[in-house]
């Protein structure tokens, strides 16, 4: 928008949430289990009815999809829409069984798409696999300067030190369990250590995988609000990103190298691209505490390392800056649009 | 029952079932179909992608900063590439190599830093890589799937395809940058950084 673009966005809202103007509420999403965590998609005629009017009174010069081949209001759209479509693949996991470009409805929508997106190579690999087609890779941005400053929460990170973590706490495969154990690990020769976590999710079922000596040094955030999270960022010697898999992108991770926070993560593909293989955060072996443990202990007891990766993630995530990812993207709505004329509706 | 019955409720499934097949096989025929017009409109921005990056080229060469020698070297790379009539993709992969020459030369930004348009110059050189990477890789992915669709034993039994010509793939050397390598966060072709 900022590229003095018209921008209509079409998304799954409940009927009383507010909304930006330009968003367009397609009807409340359903919470269902998609691809081992909980999504909320819409599907359903009116949700399809809805799509179609709004593709047809947009008249749009590109339409773009996120995860079309999710059951979803893109795959909706595609299927509806007629034109210049781009579409964009976040996911690395799809269930290929389910996938496997056999349903034909499914096809005809796939095939309509004129420019694929993948936002990590793995994601690109996966729709390689599935469909046969190719992408060019534009990672997903972060607004780098929402990040870059803010204030430590009021006694933080304190002289004992402190890890952090943020995400939903009850997903298993955002690895908060292998955190805690390498916690508890680290906190008993450390005293003062303590651990920040802010995310959505069942706090008593954290709190319980710790021995009780130690439970009142992990500090329950709960959901927060966008400028605490930056904060949280800020508020930690080591922000650890222990996910076991299933990782796309991992726009946390590129979060908190905006905040410039020194990183402790998983060596997951995406997590090394996104870290410069290890120059910009510390990688361990996904899933291991122990190895979390020495990868988090180690940064603990060495400043000037932190201070160097902190420094590189800064100089790292400038290419996930959102105003360097919205230039390439717009350059892929130019590469689609021209001679085609607007995305209507199809027969 | 009746034997005339029997004979009519036969004709009427007949019927239905020719209307069934009908019906998908025109709708197998309406996807082939788009494919194609993907496919040509995708050709046609890659067409388009092209030109822009030969005038910029030729632009380039002409801008008075180059020496004689690069100069001539990317204005006739550029010509033989435009020369072509419909792009070749021998002569833009040889155009792309005198651009990377050109661009790869140790002090070329600082040499286009003395000129005053220059840095606009090198900006629409960048942009019209991408565009051409962009494209490429949206038509070929767009021949790829007529392709894989045309091999499809309905679409070859019936003809669906018609007289359209099976497209080819489009395969050059489009990558004008030097370096990039791991930890990019695009793999889209930047001149800077």
């Amino acid at each position: 928008m900022g590229l003095g673009h018209e921008v209509s966005v079409i998304s799954p809202a409940d009927d009383d949430t507010p909304l930006p103007d330009y968003v367009v509420s397609a009807g409340r999403a359903v919470p269902v289990p998609y691809n081992g965590s909980v999504a909320r998609l819409a599907f359903g005629f009116l949700s399809a009815s809805r799509v179609r009017r709004w593709v047809k009174e947009g008249a749009f010069d590109v339409l773009h999809v996120h995860e079309p081949a999710a059951p979803s209001l893109s795959l909706l759209a595609c299927w509806v829409a007629e034109g210049p479509i781009v579409a964009t693949v976040h996911t690395a996991t799809l269930r290929s069984r389910v996938m496997h470009a056999s349903a034909p409805a499914l096809r005809t929508a796939l095939e309509k798409v004129s420019g694929w997106i993948a936002v990590s190579e793995a994601a690109r690999t996966t729709l390689v696999e599935h469909t046969g087609g190719d992408a060019v890779l534009i990672p997903n941005g972060v607004t780098v300067r929402k990040y870059e400053k803010a204030t430590p929460l009021p006694g933080w990170p304190g002289p004992g030190g402190a890890l952090g973590f943020l995400g939903r706490m009850d997903e298993p495969r955002k690895g908060l369990e292998v955190l805690l154990r390498a916690f508890t690990t680290l906190a008993a020769d450390r005293p003062g250590l303590r651990l920040l976590i802010a995310g959505p999710g069942d706090a008593e079922n954290v709190i319980d995988k710790v021995p009780e000596a130690l439970r009142e040094r992990v500090i329950l955030l709960g959901q927060v609000s966008e400028e605490d999270k930056a904060r949280v960022y800020h508020s930690v010697d080591v922000f650890c990103a222990p996910n076991t898999g299933g990782e796309s992108f991992g726009i946390v991770l590129a979060e908190a190298m905006a905040a410039g926070a020194p990183i402790a993560a998983s060596d997951l593909d995406a997590f090394r691209q996104v870290l410069r293989g290890g120059r910009a955060g510390e990688l361990f072996e996904t899933g291991d505490p122990d190895a979390l443990a020495r990868a988090a202990g180690r940064l603990l007891d060495d400043p000037q390392r932190r201070a160097e990766l902190s420094a590189a993630a800064s100089e790292a995530v400038r290419i996930y800056d959102w105003p360097v990812v919205a230039r390439d993207v717009v350059q892929v709505y130019q590469t689609v649009v021209p001679a085609i004329g607007r995305v209507g509706v199809a027969r | 029952m009746l034997a005339g019955e029997t004979v009519l409720i036969d004709v009427i499934l007949i019927v239905a079932l020719a209307v069934l097949v009908g019906v998908y096989v025109s709708w197998r025929a309406g996807r082939l179909d788009r494919l194609h017009a993907r496919v040509d409109t995708a050709r046609a921005a890659l067409d388009a992608a092209l030109l822009r990056r030969s005038s910029v080229a030729l632009e380039l060469a002409a801008c008075g900063v180059l020496d004689p020698a690069t100069s001539l070297l990317l204005a006739g790379a550029a010509h033989d590439a435009r020369a072509a009539g419909e792009p070749t993709e021998l002569a833009e992969s040889d155009l792309t190599r005198a651009l990377r020459a050109v661009v790869g030369q140790p002090d070329f930004r600082a040499l286009l830093n003395r000129q005053g348009n220059a840095d606009d110059l090198l900006a629409e050189l960048e942009a019209t890589a991408r565009q051409v990477f962009l494209a490429r890789k949206f038509y070929n992915d767009a021949v790829a799937a007529t392709r894989a669709a045309r091999r499809r034993w309905l679409v070859r039994l019936l003809g669906l395809a018609g007289g359209a010509p099976l497209p080819e793939f489009f395969e050059i050397d489009d990558s004008v940058v030097t370096g990039g390598g791991e930890g990019r966060g695009s793999d889209m072709p930047h001149l800077t950084g």
